[in-house]
């Protein structure tokens, strides 16, 4: 399992990258891995609100569907049209293939690091 | 607490993921994926530890007649080795389980139950026992390796001699041997691909699961895990107990009324059911049109109402695109129809198609 260290994470498996004011986020290998194959995703639009600790979409793998939860309150700006066809390109790289890019941040989750997050999903893997 | 198969080592050494299911702790899948194992059944050669399902004796000399009276196909006329599938059915009409009965000889009958009904099944075996008959559950004494895909011959004939393969579906041979070890070899499956399944002493499990992976490494076989085994049924259009039928779904809306046999003399439900006459909602397969995963218990709307409900959905790895089954009115159950379900608040279209969605080519 990868965790990079550059990234942020948080608790419900999402990682955190920021570009300037922008965070762009994806879901953690760990949360690939735990879903299976991945062969639909439900992302919102460019200019559609997202709110801290809320689903902003979902992940389907072939046995079970899971929320993917906002770590921060904003704007979309972009998303990541090419999963909505090849959503297998989160199982293949969860870090290159991000879901969206959110702007104007009025909220930020609590985000852990690399180090404190692969602890946790260690804890969680042992269940 | 979930029990373990004999198997379970086995399963985790070979990186499962573990997962309770029918109180048994049996992976779901295993390092190469739903998709992989799935593909690996259509193409070459999976196999699965179904040790779980249950098996059921019946003999004496009043066996067939007590069957035929239990359950709602014919046996007669059966011979030694030839495995039949029925419903049995309650007094309403309503589905206890679904279940596979062998000849295995004479008064001597061999019979597969889910797992997540074998208690329930002994049970109402015994309380509807009627005549010289004795039931016993072996269910704890067999391992079950299902070995299932077009290579899977390939890979059992170096295994055993080739006269102890039963030739035609639906056919076992009791007194088979694979390796040293002794089995019934059954060419059955719920894959919708040829293939077999494989009884043996439960303290053989393991032997006979190391034996069958190490021979069919040429053939690309590997252990698939319960995600595989339900997307090659859905995708094969079978039923599953508990989702297309249950006790309050009888099996002429499960369509599966070639397995009813109505000019019986008497069977358990044979009255409610020629009561019902033709019933007024049908099983019908779905081809997803819309964005999205139509999955089980979605309700299923058309002309602005709701007239049925999906009862298993998936993304069919092997077709490519998401697929359903759902029980609708009857007047909906046409091909070509589209209906729109209900997934998490967005509506999602679907087609009637034919069922089953995959069917194997012709050898």
């Amino acid at each position: 399992m990868q965790y990079p260290a550059e990234l942020k994470y948080v608790k419900s498996h999402e990682w955190i990258r920021m570009e300037g004011d922008t965070a762009v986020i994806g879901i953690s290998d760990y949360a690939q891995d735990a879903l299976g194959d991945l062969v639909f995703v439900n992302l919102p639009e460019a200019g559609d609100s997202v709110t801290l600790g809320e689903a902003f979409g979902d992940v389907e793998s072939v046995k079970a569907v899971s929320d993917v939860i906002s770590p921060v309150t904003g704007v979309v700006k972009e998303i990541n049209e090419d999963l909505l066809e090849n959503p297998q390109r989160i199982n293949e790289a969860p870090y290159e293939a991000w879901f969206i890019k959110v702007g104007e941040i009025t909220e930020e989750e609590e985000y852990l690091t690399a180090e404190a997050y692969e602890a946790f999903a260690a804890e969680e893997a042992e269940g | 607490m979930e029990k373990k198969t004999p198997l379970y080592e086995k399963h985790v050494a070979a990186g499962g993921k573990i997962v309770p299911f029918a109180g048994y702790l049996l992976p779901v899948q295993y390092s190469a994926g739903v998709i992989a194992e799935h593909k690996a059944v259509r193409e070459g050669c999976g196999m699965f530890d179904v040790s779980h399902m249950g098996e059921i004796i019946c003999t004496g000399k009043d066996a067939l007649a007590y069957l035929n009276w239990l359950l709602t196909n014919d046996f007669s006329g059966m011979y030694d080795g030839q495995a039949r599938y029925s419903p049995m059915c309650n007094e309403q009409g309503g589905v206890v389980d679904d279940l596979i009965v062998y000849k295995e000889k004479e008064d001597h009958y061999f019979i597969v139950v889910n797992a997540a009904n074998k208690e329930k099944d002994f049970a109402w075996m015994k309380a509807h026992r009627r005549g010289d008959v004795c039931l016993s559950d072996l269910s704890d004494n067999y391992v079950q390796i299902a070995l299932q895909g077009p290579l899977a011959e390939q890979i059992l004939r170096r295994l055993t001699d080739g006269s102890r393969i039963p030739t035609a579906s639906y056919s076992a041979v009791f007194d088979g041997r694979v390796g040293e070890i002794p089995c019934i070899i059954s060419r059955t499956g719920y894959t919708g691909e040829d293939g077999f399944e494989l009884y043996c002493d439960e303290k053989q499990g393991a032997a006979l699961w190391d034996l069958l992976l190490a021979e069919g490494k040429p053939e690309g076989l590997i252990p698939c895990g319960l995600g595989a085994r339900d997307t090659l049924r859905l995708e094969a259009g079978m039923p599953l107990y508990g989702h297309e039928m249950d006790d309050r779904v009888n099996p002429r809306e499960a369509g599966l009324f070639p397995f009813v046999k109505m000019e019986k003399e008497d069977f358990i439900g044979k009255a409610a059911l020629k009561e019902m006459g033709t019933p007024p909602r049908k099983r019908v397969g779905l081809k997803v049109t819309g964005r999205g995963i139509i999955r089980e218990h979605c309700g299923l709307y058309a002309d602005g109402r709701i007239i049925g409900y999906t009862t298993s959905g998936t993304h069919a790895p092997y077709l490519g695109y998401p697929i359903a089954m759902g029980l609708v009115e009857a007047e909906f159950a046409t091909l070509g129809r589209v209906l729109e379900a209900d997934v998490r608040g967005r509506r999602v279209a679907a087609e009637v198609v034919k069922l089953p969605f995959y069917k194997k080519a012709a050898k």
